[in-house]
């Protein structure tokens, strides 16, 4: 590393920690990631930071990595492994800092932001100039009709029904519509159980985009205009909105909605307290391990009253960019297309129980197991959708939506003026 | 009868210059320069890390607050307060302020309380030294765990499917299931009172040293004065724990004021921004918004208001010594 590199990675460490010391106690993650270097012998070394490692079974991603290594040699990979925050705080830090890894797990919700600052490379250039076919892909997320981002895996979120729970309260299938869905958790609510489960921590806020908005995508609607934020006079977003409100003021919501995390949710599913939550796919083998007994399934977000269009389904991603001062880009590329390749990301797709990135890979769980192919057939009956990906930045946006909702639930100020009041902050935010 | 003989003392004799005197005078403003510059010596690896760690951050901390979109941009001009103008007409920032002290003047006053009540029951000479002992492991079992396992512990606690409202529903204390940390109007409490959970031993064992310290003969005084127990605890005990109060009371309302974690980890400053304190929302500008120069301006703002706590502190301990 050069010492300009150090420079400048002593600079951002310092800053963080300094905003810490005078701020705040939070502890900032910052170190580790430098830029990749070439060893003797004219051997690359890519450092490759990211939180899909311990995410997935034990070495098998190192093996991955090695067999990279096999088919392109002089190049080795370093991985870079944290927790998914503290990976984030890593990747802030490395792109103030001008010292990020040189391949970045990246989540669509930062791109934005990195793309903006210069940290992270156009990779629509760099696959022009490698010459990558990218018909392939199932998705890139764009900044100003540029990939910076490119989903390596997808985590779908799905309704999950308890179906034991449903057939007591005498529901018979799975709601498919926003009126069935609304009967059935009235019909599920009592005795402790709730028919529906919200979690709005502003923490960690993607309730709003995977609980919240999915109602929203999966009718078709969109919460944005033209790349600008949209939610007033917008009859789909007030629609979706105040049919959540209905759902809150008919007690179907299980309590502790306003600091309830993705994990407590998941968790109120698994113990048999609620009827129905949108969760992610990656939490099927979870659930089934914490309670073997339950008896649950896997449907598509009930959508509006006759509406026939495709629906779409929020989603997750594993995402995989280069950075911008990396020595190494065209290596680093070699890496990314190593991991979008047909045979490498059904596999990557199948140990980490997600659907793949490149359209032509099917994942071995999808032929094995019921569940999952059902949620296959979902993701592909529909669209995935997540109008957070590539947002300037996306969480807080989401807390700020997640503020003034909580306001419209708690009956301070009404739903319009919840939604006029997100969109002044998201236009001051845009 | 043995006798200590000692060796006759020598007179004492000037030295005898080894040169000229003009070396003679050097060697002993060599030699007196030196004596000079022993402390230094000593303090300087301690200054150069206060240096990295303290003054070059707080430095860049202030920069950075008087520059526009620092870190993310790559070339931040000079904005003067604009930065400072930002935080101080930001009604969060305010709603933060007037939390952070609700909870903290709500935490030191009760940390003093509760260990002030504790400390005496461990002194007290009316309970065996095997149960004084056994009560000083389970009063101090809160201070044991770190802050990530306080806030899981009492989430799960506080959670509306929780032990706690179970047993106060049990006990008919109240009706079902009550979201302490969910709703806005009982989740400042609720994390006020965990913060008192977690807190209260360091006041408590402070202050046990203190009553150890005070010596028998002053009660002994005091009862021959015809002082009962409360007289004996007002006129005898205050006074001469006063000085452990003073100091604990300052630092306690220093740390509190930065608490972050716990309330980060329980309710992440919300329901709406009914937790809201200014450690959190300084977090939110600079890791969810990236606006690093705001941020710092806050962070330089919480500085300052520590500092004039770190004032009254640093002048408690030299009016004492």
């Amino acid at each position: 590393m050069s010492k300009g590199a150090n420079v400048g990675r002593f600079i951002a460490v310092s800053g963080a920690a300094a905003l810490a010391l005078t701020g705040c106690s939070g502890t900032a993650d910052t170190g580790g990631a430098t830029d990749g270097g070439t060893g003797d012998g004219g051997e690359v070394t890519l450092e490759f930071s990211q939180w899909w490692e311990p995410e997935l079974p034990e070495g098998a991603f190192r093996e991955l990595m090695d067999q990279f290594e096999e088919e392109n040699p002089g190049i080795k990979v370093e991985l870079l492994s944290g927790p998914y925050a503290s990976t984030k705080e890593q990747v802030v830090a490395g792109a103030a800092a001008g010292t990020m890894s040189d391949v970045v797990g990246l989540d669509g919700a930062w791109v934005s932001d990195f793309a903006q600052q210069g940290a992270i490379a156009d990779l629509t250039a760099l696959m022009e100039e490698v010459g990558y076919d990218d018909s392939g892909l199932a998705s890139q997320v764009q900044v100003d009709d540029a990939t910076y981002m490119i989903p390596v895996v997808n985590f779908v979120y799905p309704m999950f029904t308890n179906d034991a729970l449903l057939a007591e309260a005498g529901v018979d299938a799975p709601p498919t519509t926003r009126d069935e869905f609304a009967d059935a958790a009235a019909a599920v609510t009592g005795d402790g159980a709730y028919g529906w489960v919200l979690p709005l921590s502003l923490e960690a806020p993607n309730g709003i985009q995977n609980d919240v908005m999915s109602w929203v995508w999966a009718s078709g609607g969109s919460m944005l205009d033209g790349g600008q934020p949209a939610l007033v006079d917008n009859p789909e977003v007030s629609s979706a909105m105040e049919f959540i409100q209905g759902l809150w003021d008919d007690g179907v919501v299980a309590p502790g909605a306003f600091t309830m995390k993705e994990q407590d949710k998941v968790e109120e599913f698994t113990n048999g307290r609620v009827g129905m939550m949108i969760d992610s796919l990656a939490h099927v083998n979870l659930i089934r391990e914490q309670n073997p007994d339950l008896d649950f399934s896997i449907s598509a977000i009930p959508a509006e009253e006759g509406y026939e269009g495709e629906r779409g389904i929020p989603y997750a991603s594993w995402g995989i960019g280069v950075a911008e001062n990396s020595e190494n880009k065209e290596e680093a590329f070699k890496l990314v297309e190593f991991l979008m390749s047909e045979e490498v990301n059904s596999e990557l797709s199948s140990i980490a129980n997600a659907f793949p990135g490149n359209v032509d890979s099917v994942p071995d769980f999808v032929e094995e197991d019921e569940l999952f192919g059902t949620a296959f057939e979902i993701y592909q009956s529909g669209f995935p959708a997540n109008e957070f990906t590539g947002l300037p930045v996306a969480e807080q946006l989401m807390r700020d939506f997640g503020e003034e909702f909580q306001r419209a639930l708690d009956g301070q100020q009404s739903m319009e003026e919840a939604l006029a009041a997100a969109q002044a902050t998201w236009e001051e935010e845009f | 009868m043995s006798q200590i003989t000692s060796p006759p003392r020598k007179a004492r004799q000037a030295p005898v210059p080894a040169a000229g005197p003009d070396d003679g005078a050097r060697a002993r403003r060599v030699s007196r320069l030196k004596r000079r510059l022993t402390p230094y010596g000593f303090l300087t690896p301690t200054g150069i890390l206060l240096v990295i760690l303290m003054v070059t951050p707080i430095i860049m901390v202030i920069t950075y607050s008087l520059l526009d979109g620092v870190i993310t941009n790559k070339n931040p001009a000079f904005i003067g307060f604009e930065n400072y103008a930002e935080v101080l007409t930001d009604p969060v920032f305010f709603k933060a302020v007037r939390n952070t002290l609700v909870f903290t003047l709500t935490s030191v006053v009760v940390h003093f309380g509760i260990g002030l009540g504790f400390a005496l029951m461990l002194n007290s000479p009316l309970l065996g030294d095997r149960i004084k002992g056994l009560f000083r492991v389970i009063y101090i079992l809160p201070w044991l765990f770190t802050v990530a396992i306080v806030a899981v512990l009492w989430r799960l606690l506080l959670s509306p499917n929780g032990v706690i409202n179970y047993l106060l529903g049990a006990t008919g204390l109240t009706e079902g299931q009550t979201e302490w940390l969910a709703n806005p109007s009982t989740a400042l409490a609720a994390v006020t009172f965990i913060n008192i959970w977690s807190g209260y031993p360091f006041f408590m064992i402070s202050l046990l040293a203190g009553l150890q310290g005070i010596p028998r003969e002053l009660y002994e005084a005091a009862r021959v004065d015809g002082a009962g127990a409360w007289a004996q605890f007002r006129h005898v005990t205050l006074p001469q724990l006063r000085p452990i109060i003073i100091s604990m009371a300052l630092l306690d309302f220093i740390w509190t004021t930065q608490q972050f974690a716990l309330i980060w980890m329980t309710t992440g400053g919300g329901p709406i921004d009914a937790t809201e304190v200014l450690s959190t929302f300084t977090y939110k500008l600079a890791f969810t918004r990236y606006d690093f120069s705001v941020a710092s301006a806050s962070a330089v703002l919480v500085l300052l208001m520590s500092m004039v706590l770190a004032f009254f502190y640093v002048r408690h301990q030299k009016s004492r010594d």
